[in-house]
């Protein structure tokens, strides 16, 4: 459909056009299965408001977020300066992103090697949008579905965001639920410090499955998540106990199919 | 005997509080032999944190129960400071209630209810205290709270716990032992030396003074000195107990909220030395600036971490609050945060004692990376900062455990083989999984 192209920043810079913000889609939202349909859906919320965004393309690079986290600087250092480049390149002001972990490292560490931006999260993104009555939530879908958040380490307390994805789910007239540990307290899903990159030391379980059990105490028809990285872990958590209710589900999902996007 | 009582007054406290300096002195000097680095140079904020996380106990909060418990013996510890104020002084000059008569004969009957005030509250919290200090030595061995009864603490640490408690019972015993032989002997009125004070009683020990008034003279003099010794004792003791123990706590725990860090939790301290050579990698024209010193990466042994993580290593009070949280102990891997405080001080204890018996080029073959904490558990962080997060003291584990991933990977070529797949796929895909590059926009195919 033409109304759902997405516009590549090469291209648009071609055209001598200047976008307001760029969509930093990460290698999770481009190769994961299951994260590029959260990509999908964002990129149709950015359509459907007529945002002015475009996205690197294949121009983009993995942050270096794992490598580093893993204690591989050199890696971390060389992937992070060629995307400084691109984006510097571009003048880019302004970006978004639906994965913490990107969000996370451009907006606190890329300053320190001269990449400075204003980074905000997809959920933040979202929270504005409707805070300032662009994006109107049609009720309806979600009304009465018990929707319990899971936080990502790298949105709450890494970076204090707690309330942007709550508010978006309040807007979608659904029962937020909390699980016991949520918010400062909220168990991280397993996935970060490039955990998910490999098996998990030993142990009596693993973490994702724990975090999962704890969701599915509070009996929620979605789980919802803003990272791709908890998407994957909590999905696979809940394959494990075979549960075919709860449906873990991103943000942009919510919104998108509450719009019938 | 009064003049033996003050030469041994005097001697002992010149003894111990010139031992604590020098203990003082080691943990300063441990604690340089860290890596230099500067945390913030906003001496404002520094102080607000102070005053809100250390002094104020905000962070403690998380876990409301043990947080009013702690309170009591906290603040209960604070003012009875006042109180040591008037032992010096008679300790030195051989008076009784000195600072009260100071008052009293300078007809200062703002200060002379300032005084009574000062010692009802002690007596109040001493109270108050003794029954928070009864409810942790039961939480603690009774209860058996998990992050309180875990194994890691076995031997030494939970002696060392279980002994501050027991000091703690002592000191409020002494202090009303003190008060009351005081009071009864006041009662008694044959004694020159415990005139009456014009205030009446204190409002605990007052109660109790009546029913020990008819008690021998001598033995109520024995009650009184056996408190007021005992008192200033068990304080010069712990003085010195206090550096050796998980106590320190009660001191570090101000400067280590000063030096929190003011960025966000989730940012990674930048390696310059790798960026510059990297950036010359990338732009020849580009020279790095020249390093100083031997080029470490990251952390194999204690002296390669900031002082900041050393410092906190000294204020970890152990109360495994960081632990509990940990998404990795929870879930039974090796990893505990706690631990990781544990070993890094063990460790620079170690290596400042070696530095001490045996000069500035000890070595002993070991580091912390490797003999004091193992790559299983350093592996098995997700970086998530639960335990950064709940520390009451700002201290980052998590700090540690980086810079020691940071040698294990950089120095000991060391990582996982599935990391150092994922490190080639980041190098020629630019993506941690083996994907072209080219098809990184396939998604957008299905729109």
């Amino acid at each position: 459909m033409s109304e759902n192209k997405v516009p590549v920043m090469a291209h648009m810079l071609a055209e001598g056009k200047v976008p307001d913000i760029l969509f930093w889609v990460g290698c999770a939202g481009s190769f994961d299965q299951r994260a590029q349909k959260v990509t999908v859906a964002f990129i149709k919320i950015l359509n459907n408001l007529g945002i002015n965004y475009a996205v690197l393309g294949t121009e983009e690079a993995c942050t270096g977020d794992p490598a580093r986290r893993a204690g591989n600087e050199f890696v971390f250092q060389m992937l992070a300066q060629q995307n400084i480049a691109t984006l510097n390149g571009y003048g880019i002001r302004k970006i978004v992103t639906t994965c913490p972990h990107c969000f996370n490292i451009i907006k606190n560490e890329y300053p320190a090697l001269g990449g400075k931006y204003e980074v905000v999260h997809h959920s933040q993104l979202l929270q504005s949008l409707i805070d300032e009555g662009r994006l109107k939530i049609k009720g309806g879908a979600f009304k009465g579905k018990k929707v319990t958040y899971h936080d990502s380490c790298y949105l709450g307390r890494a970076n204090d965001v707690y309330e942007a994805p709550r508010d978006v789910i309040r807007a979608l007239d659904a029962d937020l639920v909390e699980m016991r540990s949520c918010g400062k307290r909220g168990m991280c899903c397993g996935a970060g410090g490039a955990q998910v990159f490999k098996e998990e030391e030993r142990g009596k379980l693993r973490v994702n499955t724990k975090r999962t059990q704890q969701a599915l105490e509070v009996d929620p028809d979605y789980l919802a998540v803003a990272c791709p990285y908890c998407n994957m872990m909590l999905s696979d958590g809940v394959k494990e106990v075979e549960n075919t209710k709860v449906k873990v589900i991103d943000l942009a999902e919510l919104v998108a199919q509450a719009n019938e996007l | 005997m009064q003049i033996i009582q003050i030469a041994l007054f005097i001697l002992i406290s010149v003894a111990s509080i010139s031992l604590f300096l020098v203990q003082a002195k080691r943990i300063y000097d441990n604690i340089m032999l860290g890596r230099k680095e500067k945390i913030h140079d906003d001496p404002i904020w520094g102080i607000q944190q102070m005053l809100l996380i250390a002094f104020g106990q905000k962070k403690m909060f998380k876990i409301t129960s043990a947080a009013l418990l702690h309170l009591v013996i906290y603040v209960s510890f604070l003012i009875t400071q006042i109180e040591l104020i008037e032992v010096f002084v008679d300790g030195f000059t051989g008076g009784h209630r000195s600072v009260y008569h100071f008052f009293e004969n300078h007809r200062w009957v703002f200060f002379q209810h300032l005084y009574y005030l000062s010692i009802n509250m002690i007596e109040i919290l001493s109270v108050l205290a003794f029954f928070a200090t009864i409810a942790f030595l039961w939480r603690r061995n009774i209860l058996k709270v998990p992050r309180l009864s875990m194994s890691e603490l076995n031997g030494w640490p939970k002696l060392d716990a279980n002994l501050i408690l027991v000091f703690e019972l002592a000191l409020i015993i002494f202090i009303f032992s003190m008060n009351i032989g005081d009071r009864a002997l006041q009662l008694k009125g044959t004694s020159a030396h415990y005139p009456v004070l014009n205030g009446g009683g204190f409002i605990v020990s007052g109660l109790i003074a009546p029913a020990f008034q008819n008690l021998p003279e001598g033995l109520l003099i024995g009650l009184e000195r056996f408190g007021w010794w005992g008192h200033i004792l068990l304080v010069l003791v712990f003085l010195n107990y206090i550096p050796n123990s998980k106590h320190l706590h009660l001191m570090l725990a101000f400067p280590n909220t000063y030096f929190s860090r003011k960025e966000p939790k989730g940012e990674m301290i930048n390696m310059p030395g790798v960026m510059n050579e990297v950036k010359a990698m990338f732009d020849p024209s580009f020279t790095p600036p020249e390093v100083e010193g031997e080029v470490k990466f990251g952390a194999k042994d204690a002296t390669d971490l900031s002082w900041k993580s050393l410092l906190d290593a000294y204020a970890c009070t152990e109360c495994g609050r960081c632990t509990a949280v940990c998404p990795a102990n929870q879930t039974g891997k090796l990893l505990s945060p706690r631990l990781i405080m544990m070993r890094t001080r063990d460790r620079i204890e170690d290596i400042g004692k070696g530095i001490r018996e045996h000069g500035p080029e000890f070595s002993d073959n070991k580091s912390l990376l490797g003999d004091y904490i193992t790559k299983e558990e350093i592996l098995a962080c997700t970086t998530c900062n639960a335990c950064v997060e709940e520390c009451p003291v700002t201290i980052s584990p998590l700090n540690i455990i980086l810079e020691l991933r940071r040698s294990l990977v950089m120095e000991a070529s060391d990582a996982p083989a599935e990391w150092n797949t994922m490190f080639t796929n980041i190098e020629n895909n630019q993506a941690p999984w083996q994907f072209s590059p080219s098809d990184r926009m396939k998604w957008a195919d299905d729109l």
